[in-house]
């Protein structure tokens, strides 16, 4: 039987034009880190100093949650805390509910996705409009995001100017980019004027000052957090971090690995709500922390890694995989290799524990990771976690092991660790052949079959005397 | 380190089963530098396949019985990135707490990935003596990532003054193998491998090396399925076939002496070249 997965990756590699997008897309984006990294030792010293800080916050995260707490509560800012997605759509809803809002305008969150945010918000009768252009495209075209970073990144000028035709029929067709820009931005300019509560996430908070701090490049985010009355961030309770000094170089290494680009457009640092005096803002600001599964990842010394990132998008950028089968093949928020190792976490080996399969293990994740994350080590260990029942903490483990494959290993491993079962030589080979997970069609369908050897080289070996000990 | 006089090699279970001729052509090259070889007969696989299936126990069972092959403090070559890198970089993590994790440990610290082993142990000094060829490389992922010793393969093939190299595009890209991953997700590996093998054949390289059996096997299949193939040869198998002079004897390799019926077609090729080249004797060493 052919998985959920792989009937989406099977759809998705038979997609030509979007195969091609997300490669071009790709090949521009790692060439564009490569050229803000010239001198490998430095980003050999800079990404040990971003994972410091990162490494750092986390050994201190319920210290320093209680920090930015106090320090966002005297600064004006009201935190709220919410264990499950259903608790943060819940609150969002009560502080709308309270301001008699009916209109959201949102900057880009990724963790307003893991809510399933405008879908809630829908639900009861409020208008979620997303403004950051790539999250603006999607939602005309009723789609989720296929990278954490450029979320339309799927779609090429030509669909995005045929969307736009279909959608506002009133504005004459372009595939130009600027103009499909301008005309996003005008349909939004009104947008911001009349809604009432702006949301937005969050990519670092800093604990010592209270200080949220969100990076973009349209103006969309500044937009969103300063023109509407109420401002809501939203943002998982890992992206805290302890001081004030450890943003320039977070900052620094999250847009060169991610767009290639020295500093995005927009920095915004959101400290409290306005001020008298002061001739914008917000009067309100929020910021909903959401767990969502992250302190029992929090608990695993080794899964906690996986808290470290940055949201960067480079390990998606440079992942072979990913770059084929593109974001909505993983069918979670979160794809490329940080997905496969956050989602199943989060949701269950069992819902999401094929994804660890989504992986050579060749290494171009870890090897580009800002913060250093061991992602193929922790592949490996959700590949464990999933074939052995109670592993860990992590919901779902042993859910993926299956009677037949497990005893498949056991002879192998038996026959491999008894030297004179494993020299039976070919008979052994073709054994092991047989033991593969599928069959040999999986193998033969683009290649040819693997032809052994008349002899061994264990056979040859001994024929020509080298020494045994 | 300086030059062993003695070293132990794993013949890792592909080359054993598939390419046998590698791991002969391997040991050959190490013994002309003067090094003995002892290959110990009761090896069989890494246990590779089974760690990165998430099978600890089974993969550690087999590990168990490699790491007890190798008592002599002397290193260890293993023609393989992945399998090397299994060793050096996972036998630790899979005996971590274990009884003989120091034992693991040990033998961990003394593996090295042939081309590593010939670079940088034994200075090697080649001396081409084939014909003008032109190759394309596949550095495979583990030799790349996980030992960081890609480059070594290519020092080696510059050294061959007949040998030019052609690069493929995306080049550090994996070919899609994975191991149970090209079973697993089927899909996925063949249109990685595919893509490979068009950068590959869109050299128009007479020959294909690599210094991993996996990779070999797995753009090598895709070229053989799709037919007009660009041989694929293992990186051991080209050097001893680019540097060997069937006429001289050489010091302790007894290999030489005896004839393969097992030989590869390109070897029987290359050694009907070698015998119309005059002065080879005097200059290869």
């Amino acid at each position: 039987m052919i998985s959920e997965f792989r009937q989406h990756v099977i759809e998705n590699l038979a997609k030509p034009k979007v195969r091609a997008n997300f490669r071009k897309a790709m090949d521009g984006l790692m060439q564009r880190r490569l050229d803000q990294f010239p001198d490998p030792q430095e980003l050999d010293r800079i990404r040990t100093q971003a994972q410091a800080i990162r490494a750092n916050a986390l050994s201190k995260l319920p210290e320093l949650l209680e920090q930015l707490e106090a320090r966002l509560t005297a600064n004006g800012i009201h935190v709220h805390w919410a264990e499950t997605t259903e608790q943060a759509n819940q609150t969002v809803l009560a502080i709308m509910q309270q301001h008699d809002a009916k209109t959201l305008i949102k900057g880009k969150s990724m963790v307003s996705e893991e809510m399933g945010l405008n879908h809630f918000l829908e639900a009861h009768g409020i208008d979620a409009l997303e403004s950051d252009l790539g999250e603006f495209i999607l939602q005309l075209a009723h789609e989720p995001p296929s990278h954490i970073v450029a979320p339309a990144i799927h779609k090429s000028r030509q669909d995005v100017a045929k969307l736009f035709n279909e959608k506002f029929p009133d504005i004459p067709y372009t595939e130009n980019i600027d103009e499909l820009t301008q005309a996003a931005r005008t349909i939004l300019r009104d947008k911001f004027y009349s809604a009432d509560i702006g949301l937005s996430g969050v990519n670092f908070a800093v604990a010592e000052t209270g200080t949220l701090c969100l990076v973009e490049n349209e103006g969309n985010g500044r937009m969103s957090t300063t023109v509407p009355r109420v401002h809501i961030a939203v943002t998982g309770i890992e992206k805290v971090v302890e001081k004030f000094s450890d943003i320039p170089p977070l900052l620094s290494i999250l847009t060169r690995s991610a767009t290639g680009q020295p500093i995005t457009t927009y920095f915004n640092m959101i400290s409290s709500p306005r001020k008298p005096g002061e001739k914008d803002g917000p009067e309100e600001v929020h910021l909903v922390l959401l767990d969502n599964g992250r302190s029992n990842i929090y608990s695993d010394p080794e899964l906690l890694a996986t808290l470290r990132c940055i949201r960067c998008g480079a390990c998606m950028n440079h992942c072979p995989v990913y770059t084929r089968i593109g974001g909505h093949s993983y069918g979670t928020v979160y794809p490329g290799p940080i997905g496969i190792i956050l989602e199943p976490q989060k949701a269950g080996l069992d819902v999401h524990g094929e994804l660890t399969q989504a992986s050579t293990l060749c290494g171009a994740c870890g090897e580009v990771c800002p913060v250093r994350i061991p992602i193929p080590t922790l592949i490996n260990r959700l590949r464990f976690e999933g074939v052995r029942k109670d592993a860990s903490t992590t919901p779902g483990t042993g859910s993926r092991r299956k009677l037949q494959e497990a005893a498949a290993w056991k002879a192998w491993s038996w026959s491999a660790s008894h030297p004179a079962v494993y020299n039976f030589g070919a008979t052994a080979a073709t054994r092991l052949q047989g033991m593969l997970p599928t069959n040999m069609s999986a193998w033969t369908n683009v290649r040819s079959a693997p032809k052994l050897a008349e002899k061994t080289l264990h056979e040859r070996l001994k024929d020509l005397g080298v020494a045994d000990e | 380190m300086s030059k062993p006089d003695t070293v132990y090699f794993f013949g890792t279970c592909l080359i054993d089963l598939i390419y046998p001729q590698a791991g002969v052509s391997a040991i050959q090259l190490i013994q002309r530098e003067g090094v003995q070889v002892i290959f110990p007969q009761a090896q069989t696989c890494c246990g590779q396949p089974a760690w990165n299936s998430g099978y600890r126990d089974e993969a550690r069972a087999v590990a168990r019985s490699q790491i007890a092959l190798f008592p002599k403090p002397i290193p260890i070559v293993i023609p393989s990135g992945s399998c090397a890198g299994m060793m050096k970089t996972h036998y630790p993590e899979l005996f971590a707490g274990q009884p003989d994790e120091a034992q693991a440990l040990e033998v961990a610290g003394r593996v090295y990935e042939l081309t590593e082993f010939l670079v940088d142990v034994l200075h090697i000094e080649l001396k081409d003596l084939g014909e003008p060829v032109k190759v394309a490389v596949h550095t495979s992922c583990s030799s790349r990532r996980e030992m960081g010793v890609a480059d070594r393969i290519e020092t080696l093939l510059d050294q061959l003054a007949n040998v030019t190299k052609l690069e493929q595009i995306r080049k550090a890209e994996c070919c899609g193998f994975g191991g149970t991953f090209a079973v697993k997700q089927p899909e996925i590996s063949a249109s990685m491998v595919l893509e490979k093998v068009d950068t590959i054949r869109a050299t128009q390289a007479d020959r294909l090396v690599g210094q991993d059996a996996g990779c070999l096997m797995n753009i090598g299949g895709a070229m053989e399925k799709q037919g007009a193939a660009i041989p694929h040869q293992h990186i051991a198998e080209f050097l001893w076939e680019r540097t060997n002079m069937a006429s001289t004897p050489l010091p302790s390799t007894p290999l030489r002496n005896h004839s393969h019926r097992t030989e590869r077609p390109l070897n029987e090729a290359a050694a009907r070249s070698l015998s119309g080249v005059e002065g080879n004797k005097e200059t290869a060493q």
